[in-house]
């Protein structure tokens, strides 16, 4: 046994600040994790909130253009890496090591770094912000030349990057780790619940792909500073050369984003309509199929910048051809739903509004992936209305429902149903109030990162605003339904859901502080999914 | 140590190796997106000969037309324009051009000028054997300048190109800021 797991036995866990600030525990540091996100979540969505407070109407109300884009960048880097990603690290963490019957992750002082040095990335992210010549406005996707522009804040943003990276790939390492070589006897590799396989296949996609994007923006650091021509036409380089480096990791980036989801609506879908998963092995080939087709498509992002006609036929093609597998997924789940005993708590209506909802935002992405109509669409409010269905109704949508389905096994208590049901009728009417409209104001041309608009423009982005603070304020109630059930409620069970299948409900709630520590004895039964 | 810790270990240690190859494998796309574009023709990047080499008689009966463009990026306070908008041209046949450059400041600047060939197909078989582009061009403040350039369309140019353009921008030569 790792000796690590072997210290705990004996002196007692520290307690207080200590307690976390050096906890190994895979429960610590996904809670750490999780709660992490929120925050973050929190301050991106308080940008969010300017960015919809000033196209409320059109001309310049609020903020200056240029603190404007700063938003708009720092709340794309702030959700993707900070909210997103780590709570998906942060469920991976909780839950894997309880789904595979091992008692810790596989490298638990490294877990502890990787979550540790996530504050420090975003401090310095923030901290741009307040810097001369402000924080960075070029777009999350830092495209040069522009991104070279930036003040003071370009360095920091360039070691955040780095710093997030740095991390990330840590976690995976760590999820690939524990998974290959902790799993309980028994526990072969097409028995593990699909949360396990989506991300295991997600820490594959991080290792290839983030080390991609810290090479593209050291080629930024060096370019600005110690005089190469990586992205410079001057020194014989090219800026388009940025663009693809970029997509080569911003596609995986997508399905790192999306396949815990899909693991996580696999997971509540059968519990809820009290059936296994359809087709298993299906699912985890389609997971498969789509990480390795994402390495395929990245110019899909960047059909006009003047690509020819073959390049662009082939990423056209290939893009569609990843619609093949999310389509065997979204078929699995309804058919798994397909006459059974169905009940409609809070996780299993977040799932259903999930299944919907992302596949809207699919659709909206595969009118994208066509290159001619793509020419129309590029950089306008379209493409936003697209990713935010996939990855708000989508990722965060999966990862609330994730939290109420797993929160009586964190914390032992049943969370208030009827609240949790509120908090998601309010969010689920207020992201379409606030996304939908932003497809008509796409198709009708109206550019994305622009402060002020067309006054033709503006009924739809009231409407939009509207529905942004909506959905904003009825967070609030989703913290408050959380810190309501951690701190009492009505006891949850061991098996806190009828139907739910899986290692995690065989240890009591809330799960002890060590689980597993001699491998359990697995049954068939506990090895349905 | 127990065999698992040692899988465990043997797991990372593999884990790191392929991050730091991905990490290489991002530098590696700036030749790889080079040689990709040299070879294809993508991005209009024009091909570079030494005259006399295998050149073949010219087709006299094919006409093709070459448009000349100019630009100079923001940064430089330079001007240039082409001497003559357009000429038609034999493939395999040397001709030459010229730009007029002026420094419109009153420093001395070095710039670079980057070549660019539309549409992209054109680009593998226009051949320049000598321009202004291969090298840096020192222009004293106030200074005017005509810059050559000897280029041939190759006589394999598909036949649906009846017209070409070759551009030039100007950069402020990189390390140089005064």
């Amino acid at each position: 046994m790792s000796t690590v797991a072997h210290e705990h036995d004996h002196h007692h866990a520290p307690s207080g600040l200590k307690r976390w600030i050096f906890s190994t525990n895979h429960k610590d540091i996904g809670t750490l994790y999780l709660i992490f996100s929120l925050m973050m979540f929190f301050i991106g969505g308080a940008m969010a909130m300017i960015i919809r407070a000033e196209l409320f109407q059109p001309g310049l109300q609020f903020v200056d253009p240029q603190f404007y884009n700063s938003m708009v960048t720092v709340h794309a880097l702030i959700m993707i890496f900070g909210a997103v990603m780590p709570a998906g690290v942060g469920l991976a963490n909780w839950m894997i090591p309880l789904m595979i019957g091992a008692p810790d992750m596989a490298l638990p002082r490294m877990n502890n770094m990787s979550f540790w040095i996530l504050p420090f990335g975003f401090a310095l992210l923030i901290s741009t912000l307040f810097m001369n010549g402000g924080g960075p406005a070029g777009g999350w996707t830092m495209y040069p030349p522009l991104v070279l522009q930036l003040g003071d804040a370009f360095p920091f943003l360039i070691f955040t990057v780095h710093i997030l990276g740095v991390s990330s790939i840590m976690g995976a390492i760590n999820i690939i780790a524990t998974v290959f070589n902790m799993r309980a006897p028994g526990m072969t590799l097409m028995k593990m619940p699909l949360f396990v396989w989506t991300w295991v296949i997600t820490a594959f996609l991080l290792i290839a792909s983030l080390p991609v994007l810290a090479g593209a923006v050291t080629m930024l650091l060096t370019d600005k500073y110690f005089g190469t021509s990586f992205f410079s036409a001057a020194g014989g380089g090219d800026p388009v050369l940025f663009q693809h480096i970029f997509w080569f990791f911003g596609h995986p980036e997508v399905y790192i984003l999306a396949l815990p989801a899909f693991g996580i609506i696999s997971t509540i879908i059968p519990t809820f309509s009290r059936k296994p998963l359809f087709g298993y092995a299906s699912m985890v080939y389609a997971t498969a199929s789509i990480a390795i087709l994402s390495f395929f498509v990245w110019a899909h992002h960047m059909f006009t910048v003047g690509m020819p006609i073959k390049g662009e036929l082939f990423f056209m093609y290939a893009t569609m051809l990843i619609s093949v597998p999310t389509g065997v997924k979204v078929f699995n789940w309804m058919a798994t739903m397909w006459r059974g005993a169905m009940t409609f708590e809070t996780p299993m209506l977040f799932s259903i509004a999930f299944v919907i909802l992302f596949t809207i935002g699919g659709f909206s992405g595969l009118m994208l992936g066509i290159t001619p109509v793509d020419f129309q669409y590029h950089d306008t409010y379209f493409v936003v209305a697209h990713f935010h269905y996939v990855l708000l109704t989508g990722a965060v949508f999966a990862l609330m429902a994730a939290v109420y389905y797993w929160l009586p096994k964190w914390t032992g208590y049943m969370y208030d149903e009827k609240l949790g049901k509120i908090h998601f009728w309010l969010s689920t009417i207020a992201a379409n109030v606030l996304f939908f409209p932003q497809h008509f104001l796409g198709l009708a041309g109206m550019p994305r990162r622009i402060p002020d608009y067309n006054i033709q423009f503006a009924d739809f982005n009231m409407i939009s605003s509207i529905g942004g603070f909506a959905y904003g304020l009825s967070q609030l109630l989703f913290v408050y339904i959380v810190i309501k059930c951690a701190l009492g409620g009505k006891k949850a069970k061991a098996q806190a859901w009828e139907g739910a299948k899986g290692l995690e409900w065989t240890v009591p709630s809330p799960a002890p502080f060590h689980t597993f520590e001699t491998p359990p004895k697995l049954t068939k039964a506990m090895l349905e999914h | 140590m127990s065999t698992k810790q040692r899988s465990i270990n043997k797991t990372t240690t593999i884990l790191f190796i392929v991050t730091i190859l991905m990490f290489g494998f991002g530098y590696a796309m700036v030749p790889l997106y080079d040689a990709f574009c040299q070879i294809t023709g993508l991005n209009g990047k024009t091909q570079r000969v030494t005259e006399g080499a295998g050149e073949a008689s010219p087709i006299l009966d094919r006409e093709v037309r070459v448009l000349f463009d100019s630009n100079v990026n923001g940064d430089l306070p330079w001007r240039l324009k082409p001497s003559v908008k357009s000429i038609k041209v034999q493939p395999g046949k040397f001709y030459d051009a010229t730009y007029t450059v002026t420094n419109m400041a009153n420093v001395p600047i070095i710039g670079q000028a980057i070549p660019s060939v539309s549409p992209q197909i054109a680009s593998l078989y226009f051949k320049k054997s000598e321009c202004f582009c291969f090298v840096n061009q020192l222009l004293e403040p106030g200074e005017t300048k005509d810059m050559l350039v000897r280029f041939e369309v190759d006589q394999d140019l598909p036949v649906d190109v009846g017209a070409l353009t070759l551009s030039y921008t100007f950069f402020r030569a990189k390390g140089n800021n005064s």
